[in-house]
């Protein structure tokens, strides 16, 4: 018992004692003053619990009273109190998907060690102009830099590939994303093996035995997670390697597809790793303790500027080096986006939160009287103002909980939509998501609340309650709250709806772009042959010119060709030339365009028309096949004002060779949404190339012919995989999945604001009309029109959508600018989009007027004065 | 949860606020025990409001923890024994005040409500 319980029991009782001596002297006997003082007195064991709840609970009480006649006003609205969760849960929803995505994506640390020190580095500077600042690496150019440089721990090169993986145990064979890597690029990362080992710098070299690391995943899947696969032999493209190691679960660098990885120097011919101005690999390096990347970046720099200069008749060497945190590399294509739905998802929530403080405004009008009532009878303008927040706590409490299990489900449907978007594993809800959830849940709460509370919080009692006496105009400060909050509420929306309308108008524009190709009727598939057991030229060629055959004999087929790349493929490469019958270009300056291989009926497979000269002499093979077939701009670029038709081409390709140019085809893109670049193709026949697509035409339906084209492939070589058989539409659809997912997330965002403001505009309007339904009953009994008194009410509930209308569109050009690098050939001005969406926006806006406003003209005088 | 929910609801509504303001005003006399302040309220307002002790203690010692009333225990003149006394403390003085001419306001209020014809003439 505490000195205070001891305090109140000695108080209690001694007035007790005093109650019975009084009763004593009133003339009552001894026992019966005892119970006549009880009688009066009460229950001291009761009185002693009343009094004690005063010290202890005063504090947790009063909140469990407000949170108990909360709940109960909640109660009694059902209708309001579930659309007000479900806006916010909306609104909160969609915040803490999109920043469990931006956090595991962008702002996790990656899980390297020491991560902070670890930089992607490449090569910059060839020309001012023309040359990207980011540029892949050539094998010599990073030999000499790991040589040379004092800034750096490691570098590591790292470069994808594709392998296939022949059947085994009753297994077909299959076709795996790969990566192959120098034997530094483990150390340089910090990372182990879960099981076996890294590779060793003997592992490292063309004359090593081959050795293998497999992912977790692969591991499990294909070898059932058994350890006896350790330095087992698996054939990679009928090259036998050692399985030496299995990477932990988590490790998927440098993308999510890698499912094996191979030493690169044993894998790639030793040219190729020497080679000055042959750009394929990225380096990863580690920056040592203390060193900038700025200084690291200019290290490198010198040893580049001296090759260039030792080399200054190469136009391909580059003379500088450049970098860039690890983690921008890898989050590089995905930020701009995310931060935009990230942005997007907070006016969701302002709208959200808008809408909520304006039901709680109206609530909190109509409850006026009450609330005057209750300030007369001594309730504190504070407490009501507490059980204001605390109802808007409630509300987002209970939004915030729908909330995170839609955000849940949207998270798991991303992921599974996603799994290209790199990082996209390390999304997951955890501590630090819902520590944000409740924040925002306060901070909703908090918004709307206060919102209601302050509009509510006047302290005029007596007007109140005179104004409650009759009210003929009465709430007109509440009203303008309410359309300030309208206002904000539809030029936020109009924000959303005009940055939705860009991006999916981008998008549209994006997809029809000309490819300068079929994009229906065609079909493409992967196939590649390995090198090990198709040595010869004249072996590559033998293959594809009889799996050719073998195709077009296919019933129904249109056409049929090979290419190294189709369009839609990407960039893929590129080499340098010079025109035989030009001078000399001066020294330092270079010619280039892409590279292709083609067979000679690719262009017709494809549709690409042939607009000058002929297609590839299908006579001439291996060493013979000398032609070059040059797209349109690469003649207008190269041959302004020339026939190239019989013009040669030098190119130090594989071979050095000569070709004489025997076509022009017509310009494709190399991706949807980057302009033709110049092409050079060159004959399949000359048998160079390993690995392409195959392309077939039928008038048919075109899917049809995976079955048949595997077993073709499967008789020629059982080894051999034909994978990713994609329609010319569907490989470009995932060329585009990045704008088609952030224009039908925008869209959607955009499609619920709108439909939020329209909520927001009917509420006010239905409450003004509820509340002028005096003056409205007066005005129709003196005599007004009912149309005059629709136009009236009309225009009341419009004012804030057009001021609305007018801010958003301000707002928007701002917005505009924020995101023009993720339009494609729009302007962020696009007069078409903000007229659509001002117009969408007007229409929905009268609709949701249009309603309450026909109400209130159809009122009945008497009925209207007979209420209140 | 239950033990405390109960008070609360009895504390709620007319009597928090008038209660306190009575047991302010009774103190303003001079110094008192629980005893004599229920039953000074009882006897001025001629037995209608009927004292309960039940609030009257729970409201002396939410007085005093606001700072309104400070309490000693104090010998009885006549009963030569201690009872706790209550005093009215400045700050008390002042809420008193300021209580009183809220419940002025709103009495006056109430009643323009409910007898409009009054006000008027």
């Amino acid at each position: 018992m505490t000195k205070r319980d001891e305090d109140l029991d000695r108080e209690l009782r001694s007035d007790l004692e005093l109650e019975e001596e009084e009763q004593r002297e009133g003339g009552i006997s001894g026992g019966e003053a005892h119970y006549a003082a009880l009688r009066a007195f009460g229950n001291p064991a009761l009185i002693r619990e009343q009094t004690r709840a005063v010290w202890s609970w005063n504090w947790l009480e009063s909140l469990a009273r407000d949170l108990r006649l909360s709940l109960r006003t909640l109660r009694r609205t059902p209708g309001f109190s579930i659309i007000a969760i479900l806006v916010m849960a909306l609104g909160i929803g969609a915040n803490v998907a999109l920043f469990t995505v931006v956090r595991g994506v962008l702002l996790k640390p990656l899980p390297f060690q020491d991560p902070d020190r670890l930089f992607m580095l490449y090569e910059s500077g060839m020309n001012e102009d023309k040359t990207p600042g980011y540029n892949v690496v050539a094998g010599g150019i990073y030999a000499e830099w790991k040589k040379q440089n004092q800034s750096f721990s490691s570098v590591a090169l790292v470069t994808n590939s594709r392998v296939g993986l022949s059947g085994s145990g009753g297994q077909l064979p299959e076709k795996l994303d790969s990566t192959e890597i120098s034997s530094d690029l483990l150390p340089t990362l910090g990372v182990q093996p879960a099981m076996g080992r890294g590779f060793a710098q003997a592992d490292d070299s063309p004359s090593a035995n081959g050795t293998v690391l497999l992912s977790w995943g692969l591991w499990k899947r294909r070898f059932g997670g058994d350890r006896a696969i350790l330095n087992q032999t698996i054939y990679l493209d009928a090259v036998p390697y050692t399985v030496i190691g299995i990477m932990p679960a988590w490790f998927d660098f440098p993308n999510p597809d890698t499912q094996l990885w191979t030493p690169i120097y044993h894998d790639k011919p030793p040219e190729l790793m020497a080679a000055l101005d042959n750009h394929n690999f990225r380096v990863v390096g580690r920056l040592n303790p203390g060193v900038t990347a700025a200084q690291g970046v200019a290290d490198l720099s010198v040893t580049s500027q001296r090759i260039h200069n030792a080399n200054l008749s190469d136009p391909f060497i580059f003379s500088a080096a450049n970098s860039r945190p690890l983690l921008e590399h890898m989050v590089g294509n995905i930020r701009k986006p995310l931060y935009l739905l990230l942005e997007a998802t907070f006016c969701l929530l302002l709208i959200a939160c808008l809408n909520v403080a304006n039901l709680l405004v109206a609530r909190a009008a109509s409850r006026r009287k009450e609330l005057a009532i209750r300030t007369a009878l001594g309730g504190g303008w504070l407490r009501l103002m507490r059980e204001r927040l605390m109802e808007s706590l409630l509300l987002s409490s209970a939004g915030g909980a729908l909330g995170l299990m839609l955000a849940a489900a949207a998270l798991a449907w991303l992921v599974h939509t996603r799994a290209d978007m790199s990082r996209v594993e390390s999304i997951r809800i955890d501590g630090v998501v819902a520590v944000f959830t409740v924040g925002i849940v306060v901070l909703c709460a908090l918004f709307s609340g206060s919102i209601a509370a302050f509009s509510a919080g006047d302290k005029r009692v007596l007007s109140a309650l005179h104004e409650a006496s009759r009210s003929a105009g009465s709430g007109s400060t509440r009203a303008s709250v309410r359309k300030i909050l309208l206002t904000l509420e539809v030029g936020l929306t109009v924000v959303l709806l005009i940055g939705a309308g860009l991006l999916l108008k981008s998008y549209e524009r994006l997809r029809s772009a000309d490819m300068g190709c079929s994009t229906e009727g065609v079909v493409t598939m992967h196939l590649g042959i390995p090198d090990a057991r198709y040595a010869t030229p004249a072996q590559r060629a033998n293959f594809f010119s009889t799996l050719l055959e073998r195709v077009r004999a296919l019933p129904g087929v249109d056409a049929a060709g090979f290419a190294t790349v189709v369009p839609g493929q990407g960039y893929s490469g590129d080499w340098g030339f010079t025109i035989v019958e030009h001078p000399p270009l001066p020294q330092g300056e270079g010619a280039f365009a892409l590279d292709r291989w083609a067979d000679s009926k690719y262009f017709a497979a494809m549709g690409i028309p042939i607009l000058r000269g002929r297609t590839f002499d299908d006579g001439k093979r291996l060493n013979a096949a000398n032609e070059v077939v040059i797209s349109q701009s690469f003649a207008n670029q190269y041959f302004p004002g020339e026939d190239p038709i019989g013009k040669h081409l030098h190119v130090e390709l594989n071979k050095h060779r000569t070709a004489v140019i025997v076509g022009v085809v017509g310009d494709t893109r190399f991706e949807i949404g980057e302009e033709p670049k110049p092409i050079q193709y060159y004959p399949l026949n000359a048998g160079d190339e390993t690995v392409g697509t195959l392309v077939i035409r039928s008038s048919r339906n075109v899917e049809q012919y995976a079955m048949p084209v595997e077993r073709i492939v499967a008789e020629m070589d059982h080894d051999l995989v034909v994978s990713d058989v994609l329609t010319m539409d569907q490989l470009l659809g995932k060329n585009t999945s990045d704008q088609s997912f952030n224009a039908t997330l925008l869209t959607a965002f955009a499609t619920l604001s709108l439909l939020l403001a329209a909520v927001g505009l009917f509420g006010v309007m239905s409450y003004l009309a509820a509340q002028r339904t005096t003056e409205i009953g007066i005005r129709i009994a003196l005599g007004a029109k009912r149309e005059q008194v629709m136009r009236k009410m009309l225009l009341d509930g419009m004012g804030p959508a057009v001021f609305g209308l007018v801010l958003g569109l301000a707002a928007s050009v701002e917005a505009g600018r924020l995101m023009r690098d993720l339009l494609y050939e729009i302007k962020p001005l696009d007069p078409a989009v903000f007229l659509a969406v001002a117009a969408t926006l007007l229409v929905v806006a009268a609709i949701a007027c249009i309603v309450p406003a026909w109400r209130a003209s159809r009122l009945d005088p008497m009925q209207a004065l007979r209420t209140e | 949860m239950s033990s405390m929910a109960k008070p609360a609801q009895q504390r709620v509504g007319l009597l928090q606020g008038t209660l306190d303001m009575l047991v302010l005003r009774t103190l303003l006399y001079g110094p008192a025990h629980g005893h004599q302040i229920g039953k000074h309220i009882q006897r001025t307002t001629n037995e209608f409001l009927q004292m309960q002790h039940g609030s009257l203690y729970p409201a002396l010692h939410r007085l005093e923890q606001r700072g309104w009333v400070v309490s000693k225990w104090e010998t009885a003149p006549d009963r030569n024994r201690e009872f706790k006394y209550y005093r009215l403390t400045a700050q008390g003085k002042k809420q008193l005040v300021t209580e009183e001419s809220q419940w002025k306001q709103m009495s006056e209020a109430v009643a323009r409500v409910m007898w409009p014809a009054a006000e008027e003439s």
